[in-house]
This record gives structure tokens, sequence and C-alpha cells, in this order.
């Protein structure tokens, strides 16, 4: 075990390069650079905010941040799953031929999705200040459940990443279960909207009860509840047992299918 | 020298899957075990390789095309990990299996040598520390605001072996790559060898050219098809070698 640590103490420096390789990569040649990470989201929520205030109106107070809060989560959660998925397959050339840790990859896809989500998250509160929504006490718990929520999201990337490498074709499997998986999470519609039948499979999925736990802190000024987060933390700390257990079978056998 | 053991190679085989029809979707990997039709080839890249190298020795690997010369160094650089035996590396290994492996084409050169000192292990301290010696080395003082995409192939691996050079290394591995630019920088990469060699690094060289061998290695590992056919002093094998 110690041998493990160490060695992520001597790559360290290297997760630091690989995001910030990320995030320069991406806003690169563009005159506003980085400033991006925070305007993309908040135009992007404006935009949304705008539409679903005056065309489609489900009766539910302050639609636009019920709509911005649950899309917070699952583009994040869609995000960092998709991009971890391929960092692998996409490092191959890397991979062959020197050695490094493999899982800094996953990591440092997961951490360039978090500074976005963060990103994101600043766009929510700005949004939430502009349209004069008052902000409680019980938003400085926001960072609970958006923790559990990469955590759980690490433990998901590191399965998808040591399967593709094997299966290519999971790529493409993953984004029709992406899209089925958003229904199931109550991003826009209310629960309170579905069939009886439904709701249990809705409160199955993980990402509903973050969902749920951060929309609770963040508009209605209520704790989520002991239950939900022992809920979270249970589902999490299995997502991540599971994720690094099928890493580690499988890592070494990478370099033969890449 | 001394009589440290640097690397220890035991009993290492190494097995490659070759599938006689290559499938890598999850598809077709259904269809197929339905059918009954997964079938594996075994190749054994390496079969039952064991030698002991010393601190300060240079060490040559010779051996057509195919017979495991290759795998052999990836299995002591860690990025093979062999199927039967096993590898025993001590101390700090400096890679150079095919140069600019590690680098971003989008980054520009001075980026590039952050993000490759990360890959061997070195922070951001450090390599600020070597800057100055990488971009007189490699001679690309005009061109490390640019982006590696745009440099030709030669400044490319000039600027990897730079970077994978510095310091003193416990280890070096050096896999064919001095055949690339010019015959002075050439030169200039095997004066650099000959110093880290002289301060005691120890030295795993492959290269089919048989007379930077005899320059640079004072021991050769000979493989054939995957297995040692001779171990010993460079001098005799060399010899054994080229009348092969």
């Amino acid at each position: 075990m110690s041998a493990y640590i160490q060695n992520f103490i001597k790559f360290q420096p290297l997760l630091g390069e690989l995001i910030a390789r990320d995030i320069k990569i991406k806003y690169r040649r563009s005159v506003l650079g980085v400033l991006w990470t925070l305007l993309n989201p908040l135009c992007m929520m404006i935009v949304l905010s705008v539409v679903f205030s005056n065309i489609f109106k489900f009766d539910i107070e302050n639609f636009p941040l019920y709509i911005l809060s649950g899309q917070l989560i699952f583009n994040f959660f869609s995000d960092a799953t998709t991009s971890s998925m391929s960092s692998i397959v996409s490092s191959a050339s890397l991979i062959k031929k020197v050695y490094v840790p493999k899982y800094l990859f996953v990591i440092s896809h997961i951490f360039s999705s978090f500074i976005n989500l963060m990103a994101s998250f600043t766009a929510l509160l700005l949004v939430m200040t502009a349209t004069r929504t008052e902000l409680h006490w019980m938003t400085l718990l926001a960072p609970v459940p958006l923790l559990l929520l990469v955590l759980f999201s690490l433990g998901v990337g590191l399965v998808l990443a040591a399967v593709t490498v094997k299966f290519r074709d999971i790529m493409h499997l993953y984004s029709v279960f992406i899209t089925a998986l958003m229904y199931l999470t109550p991003v826009i519609y209310p629960m309170a909207m579905l069939p009886e039948w439904l709701t249990g499979f809705v409160m199955l999925n993980p990402i509903t009860n973050i969902v749920l736990m951060f929309r609770n802190v963040m508009l209605y000024n209520t704790f989520f509840g002991w239950r939900s987060l022992f809920v979270a933390v249970v589902e999490t700390g299995i997502m991540l047992m599971i994720g690094f257990w099928v890493f580690y079978k499988n890592q070494d056998n990478f370099i033969l299918n890449l | 020298m001394s009589d440290k053991v640097m690397v220890k190679v035991e009993h290492v085989s190494m097995k490659f899957n070759l599938s006689s029809e290559k499938f890598d979707s999850f598809k077709e990997y259904v269809i197929k075990s339905l059918k009954n039709q997964v079938s594996f080839e075994e190749f054994w890249a390496l079969r039952d390789v064991s030698f002991e190298v010393m601190q300060g020795d240079a060490l040559g690997l010779i051996g057509l095309n195919g017979s495991g010369k290759s795998t052999m160094l990836k299995t002591i650089a860690g990025v093979l990990k062999p199927t039967e035996g096993s590898v025993h590396v001590n101390g700090s290994v400096a890679p150079l299996i095919e140069l600019g492996a590690g680098f971003d084409m989008d980054l520009t050169a001075r980026e590039n040598v952050f993000l490759n000192g990360a890959l061997l292990g070195h922070s951001r301290r450090e390599m600020e520390a070597f800057y100055d010696d990488i971009v007189s080395f490699s001679e690309l003082e005009n061109f490390m605001n640019v982006p590696v995409k745009n440099f030709s192939s030669g400044m490319v691996s000039r600027l990897a072996f730079s970077i994978a050079t510095i310091g003193v290394p416990d280890i070096l591995i050096v896999d064919e790559v001095l055949s690339v630019g010019d015959f002075r920088f050439q030169e200039k990469c095997e004066r650099r060898i000959q110093a880290m060699a002289d301060q005691g690094t120890t030295i795993l060289f492959v290269s089919h050219s048989i007379a930077q061998v005899k320059k640079i290695c004072d021991k050769i590992a000979w493989l054939e098809s995957g297995q040692l056919k001779r171990f010993g002093a460079a001098s005799d094998i060399c010899k054994e070698y080229e009348q092969s």
C-alpha cells in the first residue's frame, strides 16, 4: 500500500500538468481564454432561463432555477464520465511507451470536469443573485452533494475507462444510456408529476438523490436529511470500490488491447 | 565498477494474444462468443530470459527484428508487465523509448517541457532548474513558444532527447533513438550518453547499428526469437553476431 502512495506522490506533478493541459487546450486561441469556463455556463443558463420562464411552464415555483440546478448536476456527471471513458484510449500512445500510473488519466479528466462544475456553480449563484432569489445559509452545505457526486463519477469513470479499452463500442452505447438516464433524473420535470410505478425507478437512480439533496439546500433552504446523506455516501463508497477494483484488475492488460 | 545489481531480470516470459480475427467491440464479442469463435493465437515475444546488469554497465541488446529487444526494454521500463517471471529495477529510470511520445502537439515547446518532465516524475520546480540546460542542449532557443505541431521531426526529437536526459538517472534506456537528427546532433547525444556512463549511470542500449553498440556498450545480450542466445562481454559477441 505504501508503495502505491509513494508512487502517487511521485506522479502528483503530472496530475497538475494534465489538468492544466486540458483547460489550456480547450480555450487556446480565444481572446477571453479561461474566462470562457465561466461565461459558457452563464450564457447557457441565461438562454435556458429565458426559454423556460416564458415558453414551457410546469407548476413549479421558480422553474428556471429548478432546471438549472438539475442540469448543473447532471451535466457534470455526463461530462465527467464521458470524458474519462475515453481517457485511457486517447492516451494510448503514451501508455505504450512510458510508465505512468494509468488511473491518473481518469482522475485528471474528472478534475477538469470538476473545474467546469465550479464555474457552473458560480454561474448559478450569479443567476440567483440576478433574479433576486434569496440566498440561504443552507447554501453552505451545497459542497456536500457536489463532492459526493464527484467521487461517484470517479467510480463510474474508472469502470468505463477500463471497459472501453476492450470494447470500443461501449462509447456509442453509453451516449444512448446517458440520454435515458437524463430522463430518469428529475432534471426538467417535478417528481410529483411521475406515475407511481415510475417513481421507484427514478429514485433508484443515484443521481436523483444527489439532485434532490442539492436542490434542498440551494432552493428550498431545507437540510437534505440524514437518510439521503447516508444513502448517497453508501452508494458513492460502493461505486468507488467497484471502480478501483475493476480498474486495478484490468490495468496490466490495457497495453495489450490499445 | 561496483557490484550493485541495478536491473535483475528473472525468467521473464511475455505472451501476446494475437486474436485470429481482431475484435474490439462488444457487439462482435457477443456474437463471436455465441458462435463460439473466440480464439486466440498465442505468441511468446520473450521466453524465460534471465540476466543481471551491474551498476555502471552499458548493456547492448542486439538481435534481428522481432527478436524481443523492445519488449525486453519495455518490461524493464515498467510499461509492460511480464506474463511470467519478474523484473527488479534499482533506482530511477530515464526511458528514451520513441522520442516525443509524451508531447502534446497543441502545446508550445515550453509547456511540453514541463508536461514531459512530469511524465518522467519531475516536479515543476525541478524542471525550472533544468530548463535553460534543456533549451541550450536542444538548440531551440528561438522556438520555445511555438506549438510543437509546427516543429520538424528533427526538432521534436532534439527537444525530447534533451528533456529525457536531464540530471543523472541511475538507469538510462535507449531504444533506437540515436538514428534521428543530423549526424552532428547524433554525436552530441552519444557524447552525453558517454558522459552519463562515466558518472556511473547504467545504460541499456538497443540499436541495429553494430558500430554504435560496439562504441557504447561493454556487455551484450543477444536475443533470438525471444530467447537469450548469448550474454557476455561485448567484443566476443559482436564478432560472432557479425559473422552470423
